[in-house]
């Protein structure tokens, strides 16, 4: 049913549950906000998105207050526009005006409110004291003092993401946005996934900066530097330069990081391969186990490790579930232990003399490059990750004009790369890639859906299933023959959760399940470009399969770099230097082991 | 009811009494009785509030109806002797010839409530609170049976809706109209609240109510129950209300005991069981979407409305909410009619307010007037007149109440007159002032009160708040900026317009009528040559400390 009203004099139809803030876009009227998160329920506590409506006494916030029939809403009075301003004064009054050395600088939505409302002076004077930064995590960097409690954050930690960790503290003036445990992240349970700082409209919330470090390693001339870039950077780069959600710069990117001083261009998609053959081994062997031998310590169902966050949530949330999750360090760590090892040896370098260098979409990639695990290679296996949001502004210090930068193709080897490996951006795409290897190592087959995508673990529903029967098994692999593999994948934490509890109460069961912490998979993740809806999700994620169904490999173990390897150097999957190099193990930090 | 003998002394058991020592008092009374030999003549009974307050402890004397006040150990020998055995008041402490309507009835003239008695407050001060018997006695439960065995839940509130009651805890919204939202609402189960977070400062008429007519209230909350279809109450108590948590438990497990509370009350199907919820002392817990929250375990913040309470509230299920005072006139209404109703009051605001008086006034206390009684009637017929100086000001209804000032000593206190004016009847707090309270200090206070209760959940009420406390600090100390009063007139208002919930909105109504009345005496603290700084380098982060980096 819709419902007929009038914004600014203008009439419009809209569907019944259609808020003031939709109906109004929908007529190219924009509207204020500074609390609202597109696709999740809003607070409606900033009244920066205030109308005025006739007949009620008080302003409406539009992005809460639903239209109904021959409702006749001003957006732009004087009383709206006079209402906004002390809104926006009251705001400033409250905010340390560091605005050129804040992270934020024109990218703040304060700051370009302030300057849209021709805000020139601030009648209330400050009367807030200094609160300590929190720099207490290897990811995240809170400035309390820049905070506008707008509770986005706490929105997606608490609504999406389930994790709680942020919340409102005290009340009225002294309200703050903290941890539920201690003042501290690192006191708190964080997963490090950073999609608070991804919603934070100001400065507030962001990742640690690493830019300086990565200069220092250029600019020393007796490292060598090599960089990898994860799959979901490719398809949301662009945003930082102004390109539309889902422009494909991959060669543009490549370009870029050579000019920027890089001494090599790789790709964390190499490790993504290597990952699905390591991985996709390690399911099958626990398959054969639990089917053939007969094992019943073997743990099924297998979960993904790829993901941090994930990691990072299962060990604090579900560490009962420690035996279940592959033992496969994430691509980014493979490709660290591989890069300053095999890599350093072909190329006869030291592995203290590699830096590597991870760009990444995500800010818990920063706490694991700093995990006690993740130093394999016998020195620390990743040096530094810098976010995508890090990346752009990198290329914009450098005096680089991206937009016009010609394609340059990655260097070989830890460069070459599958189709299967750039859909590891996205949700449903690692156990996509896993399925395409797996399923052929067993039947000998392609995976049998068309385009090789199978469509029912695609798209943002948060958990997703598929079931595939296995038949026409080669001689090795009989014992799969007629078996249904059921795989589950789920995005976002809280969906994690539900897909947990609803293993745990025994009402489903899977054997191989995907997990990415944020919504939408790593496209999606926390140091992805500023902001993110659903939309611009959808956006990024059909701009990865465009790029896998481009590619001439689409399969992992077709990619002739990871054949290569493993004649040179790591004889077989889940050989010996595999086990040393490419998997790792789990903490229970929900209930630690005492310290001795 | 009362038993029978020759006379009784009521002894007011309530928060404040017993601070000053009511109950050693009535041990020492009870003591002496039995020693003079008249232990069969006079019985003591404890009873709630008689009505003044800052008297100590007042005890009153039934049939006769005499009120003594500053009872003291000391003076109890003498004062039984005298009043029992010599038969003669004992003009020391005599505070009243007549124990009814008023605080002070050697002064009032009875001509508006000669047609009634009290409603809300009948009992209190003269049964029992502790003694369900006594209840019954005075007609209790009387209202819930005819309920319940001759009236059809929609009867119920059409008689509701007649006879104009509104809400008592100041927004003064139709009593029957919010009980047939809740009615229709298709979910269930459905709930019933009882809002008794009575934060108002100066507010204290639901704990008085409930420390002295308990069951009253509880037969109200019955009543709804049954007309709207909800069989599960609560009632949302401040932790600070020991007094009133202790009778209405009591209350509640006598009522199951008789069967007029639980399951099959009078017989009927009818189940109601009430719950005693106890709240942490925040004052916007008192906004009922807050209360909600606070209930359900999260954090004491408003909700969105639209989904009004009555369509999703406690557990999202659909939930009536209505104050102490609200529940406590339903059984009166039942059981006399709503033609009766109306007969006290206005014509448009019906029934009797019950306010609690204070300030420089001669007797703060309790109190029990027709609505539309003026603020004039109230200082001088039943407060006794000013204690010292002149009359300068009242708030009316709290903190979130507005300021009146002499030119309004003769507007009717109800709601539709108030409104007339932008004003708003509020809580039921009377905050009378002479002429030593300076407004601005007055102001401050206000403000320092909603600075220290904002939620924090709206930028306008969360920063405005604190902004307005400063901008009256400085007029405090005459350093206002040239522009000070424009600012927080304009602030006041677009707190008014923009904020989340009453709370934010209504620091307005403070603000607004002191600008209005008392506007040349703010405007002393205003320095014309004071201009605001413009913002520089050298001051951008004025307020602010060094930075500190690293952990803590």
């Amino acid at each position: 049913m819709s419902v007929n009203i009038i914004i600014n004099n203008m009439e419009v139809n809209v569907p019944r549950d259609t808020t003031i803030l939709d109906a109004a876009k929908k007529i190219g009227i924009k509207i204020p906000t500074l609390c609202y998160l597109a696709d999740l329920q809003n607070p409606g506590s900033c009244r920066m998105c205030i109308v005025e409506v006739e007949g009620a006494k008080a302003l409406q916030p539009s992005c809460v207050t639903k239209v109904s029939e021959g409702m006749n809403i001003r957006t732009n009075t004087k009383k709206v526009r006079d209402a906004r301003k002390i809104i926006l004064e009251l705001l400033l009054s409250d905010h340390p005006w560091e605005c050129n050395t804040c992270d934020r600088n024109q990218s703040c939505e304060l700051q370009k409110l302030a300057d849209e409302y021709g805000i020139n002076e601030v009648r209330f004077q400050s009367v807030r004291e200094r609160m300590p930064l929190d720099e207490s995590t290897p990811g995240i960097i809170r400035d309390p003092n820049k905070c506008i409690l707008c509770r986005r954050c706490v929105s997606v930690c608490q609504d999406v993401q389930g994790v709680d960790t942020l919340a409102p503290r005290a009340r009225g003036f002294d309200t703050i946005i903290a941890p539920g445990q201690g003042d501290m992240l690192s006191e708190a349970v964080c997963v490090q996934c950073g999609q608070c700082a991804a919603v934070c409209p100001v400065g507030a919330i962001s990742e640690k900066d690493d830019i300086d470090k990565v200069w220092e390693a250029i600019d020393d001339p007796n490292k060598f530097v090599v960089v990898q870039t994860a799959p979901a950077i490719r398809a949301a780069l662009g945003e930082c330069f102004d390109l539309k959600p889902g422009a494909l710069i991959k060669g543009k990117m490549t370009t870029a990081l050579r000019r920027l001083g890089f001494d090599k261009v790789f790709d964390t998609n190499f490790t993504a391969d290597l990952t699905i053959i390591e991985e996709g081994t390690e399911l099958l062997t626990r398959l054969k186990k639990a089917l053939v031998d007969k094992d019943k310590n073997v743990a099924l169902p297998m979960f993904t490790s790829c993901s941090p966050g994930w990691v990072n949530y299962m060990e604090s949330f579900y560490p009962e579930l420690i035996p279940n999750v592959s033992t496969c360090k994430s691509p980014q760590q493979m490709f660290g232990a591989v890069a300053k090892t095999y890599y350093a040896s072909k190329v006869d370098k030291k592995k203290e003399d590699i830096i590597v260098v991870s760009i990444m979409p995500c800010t818990a990639k920063k706490f694991e490059c700093n995990r006690d695990e993740m130093n394999d290679s016998g020195v620390k296996d990743v040096d530094y990750v810098l976010t995508t949001r890090e990346l752009g502004k990198f290329i914009k210090q450098a005096g680089i004009d991206f937009i016009n930068l010609p394609d340059e193709e990655m260097d070989a080897p830890l460069g070459t790369s599958t189709g299967a490996a750039d859909i590891f951006a996205n949700t449903g795409g690692v156990m996509e890639a896993a399925l395409r290897t797996a399923y052929e190592i067993v039947t000998g087959k392609e995976l049998p859906f068309k385009g090789l995508h199978i469509a029912p673990i695609e798209g943002l529903k948060g958990v997703k299933e598929a079931s595939l029967k296995i038949e026409g098994t080669t001689k090795e692999w009989r014992f799969l023959e007629g078996v249904t593999l059921d795989v589950a994948v789920a995005h976002g934490l809280g969906n994690a959760k539900k897909l947990i509890e609803s293993i745990k109460s025994g009402e489903k069961s899977y054997h191989f399940i995907e997990i990415m912490a944020c919504p939408g998979g790593c496209i999606g993740g926390g140091g992805q470009p500023r902001m993110t809806t659903d939309a611009i999700r959808q956006a990024r994620i059909n701009a990865i399969y465009k790029e896998d169904e481009g590619r001439k490999f689409r399969k992992s173990h077709d990619n002739p770099a990871i054949k290569e390897i493993y004649e040179e150097f790591l004889i077989k999957p889940l050989g010996e230097k595999s086990h040393h190099l490419l998997h790792t193990t789990y903490t229970n930090k929900k209930e630690p082991s005492p310290k001795k | 009811m009362l038993k029978k003998s020759i006379a009784q002394i009521l002894v007011g058991i309530d928060s404040n009494s017993v601070l000053s020592g009511a109950r050693k008092i009535k041990t020492r009374i009870i003591t002496e009785i039995n020693k003079q030999g008249i232990s069969d003549q006079v019985q003591v009974i404890e009873t709630g509030s008689i009505g003044p307050i800052n008297e100590g402890v007042v005890i009153g004397i039934y049939p006769s109806g005499e009120i003594y006040a500053n009872m003291t150990e000391d003076v109890i020998e003498e004062f039984i002797r005298e009043r029992f055995i010599k038969g003669r008041p004992y003009k020391k402490l005599l505070l009243s010839k007549k124990l009814s309507t008023g605080v002070d009835t050697t002064t009032y003239d009875s001509r508006k409530t000669q047609h009634y008695g009290r409603i809300v407050l009948e009992n209190c001060g003269k049964i029992n609170p502790e003694d369900i018997e006594e209840y019954i006695g005075a007609d209790g439960y009387e209202a819930l049976g005819t309920a319940l065995e001759e009236k059809t839940p929609e009867g119920i509130i059409k008689t509701v809706k007649d006879s104009g009651l509104v809400g008592r805890g100041g927004a003064g919204f139709p009593t029957g109209l919010k009980w047939s939202f809740a009615k229709a609402a298709k979910e269930s189960p459905k709930y019933i609240i009882c809002n008794a977070d009575e934060g108002e400062p100066g507010t204290f008429k639901d704990r008085l109510i409930m420390e002295g007519d308990p069951h009253k209230v509880l037969e109200g909350m019955a009543i709804c129950g049954y007309a709207i279809g909800a069989n599960t109450a609560y009632i949302y108590i401040r932790g600070e209300y020991q007094l009133s948590i202790q009778r209405l438990t009591k209350a509640i497990k006598d009522a199951e005991k008789l069967g007029l509370l639980g399951k099959n009350i009078f017989g009927t199907d009818f189940n109601f069981n009430v719950k005693i919820k106890i709240g942490a002392g925040s004052y916007v817990c008192g906004e009922e979407t807050a209360l909600l929250n606070s209930m359900e375990g999260l954090r004491g913040e408003p909700r969105l409305k639209p989904p009004f309470p009555a369509e999703s509230g406690f557990l999202s299920k659909p939930t009536n909410v209505n104050n102490v005072e609200t529940f406590a006139n339903i059984a009166p209404i039942i059981l006399n009619g709503s033609e009766w109703f109306k007969k006290v009051g206005t014509e448009s605001t019906p029934g009797t307010k019950v306010y609690t008086i204070l300030g420089h006034i001669k007797r703060p206390g309790l109190i029990e007037v027709p609505m539309g009684i003026t603020l004039r009637e109230i200082i001088y017929d039943y407060a006794g007149g000013m204690s010292s100086g002149k009359f300068k000001m009242a708030q009316i209804g709290g903190t979130a109440g507005d300021i009146f000032s002499s030119k309004l000593l003769d507007v009717p206190l109800e709601y539709q007159e108030l409104q007339k004016l932008g004003h708003n009847l509020g809580s039921g707090a009377i905050l009378i002032m002479n002429e030593t309270v300076s407004i601005a200090n007055f102001l401050t206070c206000c403000m320092k009160f909603f600075v220290h209760e904002s939620c924090g959940k709206c930028s306008v009420c969360r920063i405005g708040t604190r902004q307005m406390y400063e901008a009256f600090k400085r007029l405090e100390k005459k350093e206002a900026y040239f522009d000070e009063l424009e600012t927080i007139k304009e602030l006041a208002g677009e707190l008014k317009l923009t904020a989340f919930c009453p709370l934010g909105q209504s620091v307005a109504s403070p603000v607004l009528s002191a600008l209005k009345y008392f506007g040349k005496e703010l405007v002393q603290g205003v320095n014309p040559d004071k201009k605001h700084e413009p913002v520089t380098r050298e001051n951008m982060n004025r307020g602010f400390k060094p930075l500190v980096y690293g952990n803590k």
